[in-house]
């Protein structure tokens, strides 16, 4: 009797998913798949009164082409890895000793620097900008990568996130590395590292994530074309174009989104596990 | 008895071993936790405290002087139309796609969940605006909201609904701007939704049936919806912090336009400080903005402490 009335409202239920979930996808697609479709036109198919999802014309070539060639859109891209690869690179460097030294070692000082980085947390990244601003300034150093670079060398997030993960790391992992002789250094690097690697897997999507697509401080510091990340070349380029050449700049968007929306595709548990692990606090 | 007396040396001497080895230890922690310290205080803390100070004086960005002006950019603020328009546009931004935001992600993770069938597909495709570029994105949807071409007034137009230039019309551009915020917010609020369900025990569901709640709605009553108030309080917060947060979009479609429909808190920080370099009020729109980000999470603190005292 309630396996039958399971069954007959599971067949309804289920045609009643797939139909929400169905127009939701489709409503969260569609920009992507209108990004792509104009990307491929000529500007007369742009504009035409119907549309069309492939072009009648194929105009892909000479778009994408416009596209890299109008502005450096490839030194766009190699900006957007030079300066996410740096960021990371940093912010593993000074999170995961820290957070070692929080979560395994005691020492004075240390509910300190936790209720420090407790209290970074609380602050959005947006406050610190005009300091910020005015010492890069006063160090002449606005306007290069290191502009772009150096605030985000620290990440309280990743601190947090790393301390949460060490502390379940056995101490007896820990005391044999020592017996064996290894310093604290090597056994950040050497021993939990290693352990620790999803959770570093997980923060470096975060923070690759967050800063290819991070705008508000670029936008700040960079005025020099050669200097821009991804969004912000994307925004010299639709100025340049003023708005109404819609293949190129289509093409444009396609190309800086791509990476992270391929890496994405290719490395699905990992994006939605690294922010799920945002809300485990 | 002759176990202690051997036992005894041995722990002394373990003893003042430790420590020897606790002010390694210290020494150690320090120079560990030493560089993030040192940069948590430069680059967060510190010029968190100058944005502070810079609120209560004179300064324009490069200017050799710097006086004191007590509360003077506050009480600039407090008579200038503008200000109140701005705060009343961010305000209205946030309840606008904090609720849609987390109840179609709520739904959305309520519906994936529910069955087997294309799981993976629904909640990569719910999932894929977290993590593409929002700028590139924007532009997308400028072309989307086209008044003439855009795909959104042709479909409106074919159902017969009556269009506008949603980012050009000073009533409907800060909503236009919203819809973007929460296409882009939805997966987030789905994801963590999903792992709030997946958190709650199977048995319940069970202890539920035994006590006659067995439809599909008598469930998500009685089980499903108190136990998500934490991942509920979650989401609401962080979908909260990050509507305030708005700024590439209305930077690069509206400009805060038209008539300042969509100047917003960031925004109005952004031009007076980098484009007027009024860096001292703009300091002032800084504080406002950072005060309004820690009440969400003052109430979100105390949301949880109440539901601790039940739960």
């Amino acid at each position: 009797m309630r396996t039958r009335s399971i069954a007959a409202t599971g067949l309804g239920f289920q045609l009643f998913r797939h139909a929400v979930l169905g127009l939701g996808a489709f409503l969260m697609l569609a920009p992507f798949v209108i990004m792509i479709s104009v990307s491929l036109k000529p500007s007369g198919e742009i504009f035409a009164p119907e549309f069309t999802l492939l072009p009648k014309q194929w105009h892909a070539w000479q778009n994408y082409a416009d596209a890299f060639t109008k502005q450096p859109l490839a030194r766009y891209i190699l900006n957007g890895f030079i300066v996410t690869g740096s960021i990371f690179a940093c912010q593993l460097l000074t999170a995961l000793p820290c957070a070692y030294a929080l979560a395994k070692l005691r020492w004075r000082g240390r509910e300190t620097m936790f209720m420090l980085v407790l209290l970074g947390l609380l602050i959005p990244p947006q406050v610190t900008a005009i300091p910020l601003y005015i010492l890069l300034w006063q160090v002449g150093l606005l306007n290069t990568y290191a502009a772009i670079i150096l605030p985000s060398t620290i990440s309280v997030f990743g601190i947090f996130l790393m301390r949460q993960f060490f502390l379940t790391v056995p101490d007896d992992l820990i005391n044999a590395a020592r017996l064996d002789g290894l310093g604290e250094f090597a056994i950040v690097w050497r021993i939990m590292m290693p352990t620790a690697m999803p959770a570093v897997i997980a923060f470096g999507v975060l923070s690759l994530v967050w800063n290819w697509n991070e705008f508000f401080w670029p936008l700040i510091v960079v005025q020099s074309e050669h200097l821009a990340t991804p969004p912000l070349g994307v925004v010299f380029f639709a100025n340049a174009e003023a708005g109404t050449n819609y293949g190129p700049l289509m093409a444009a968007a396609t190309a800086i989104t791509a990476p992270l929306v391929i890496a994405f595709l290719a490395a699905q548990r990992w994006f939605i596990d690294g922010v799920t692990m945002t809300a485990v606090k | 008895m002759s176990d202690l007396a051997l036992a005894a040396p041995t722990r002394l001497d373990h003893r003042a071993h430790a420590r020897a080895g606790e002010t390694a230890e210290q020494l150690a922690a320090w120079v560990l936790a030493g560089p993030a310290f040192a940069l948590i205080w430069i680059l967060l803390l510190g010029p968190t405290v100058a944005v502070f100070v810079l609120s209560f004086t004179d300064w324009t960005f490069g200017m050799p002087e710097i006086a004191w002006a007590g509360l003077e950019n506050y009480r600039e603020m407090a008579g200038d139309a503008v200000f109140w328009k701005t705060l009343r546009n961010t305000l209205t931004y946030v309840a606008f796609v904090v609720p849609l935001s987390v109840f179609l992600g709520l739904g959305a993770a309520i519906l994936i969940e529910a069955g087997e069938s294309l799981r993976g597909f629904y909640r990569a495709a719910f999932f894929l605006p977290v993590v593409s570029t929002l700028l590139a994105m924007a532009l997308v949807f400028q072309f989307a909201f086209h008044p003439t071409v855009g795909a959104i007034n042709r479909t409106l137009a074919l159902v017969g609904i009556p269009t506008t230039d949603w980012l050009k019309n000073p009533d409907t551009a800060l909503f236009a701007l919203g819809v973007i915020g929460i296409w882009q917010a939805i997966g987030l609020s789905m994801v963590l939704f999903i792992a709030g369900l997946k958190a709650i025990p199977k048995d319940l569901y069970e202890a539920a049936a035994v006590d006659g709640a067995d439809g599909p709605f008598e469930r998500f009553r009685r089980v499903t919806w108190p136990m998500l108030g934490p991942a509920m309080l979650f989401v609401v917060t962080i979908t909260a912090i990050r509507a305030f947060q708005v700024f590439d979009t209305v930077q690069v479609l509206t400009d805060g336009g038209p008539n300042k429909a969509t100047n917003v808190l960031l925004f109005q920080m952004y031009q007076e400080g980098f484009s007027f370099l009024r860096s001292a009020y703009a300091a002032a729109l800084t504080v406002v903005f950072l005060g309004f980000v820690l009440l969400v999470t003052v109430i979100q603190v105390r949301l949880q402490e109440r539901n601790t005292h039940y739960g």
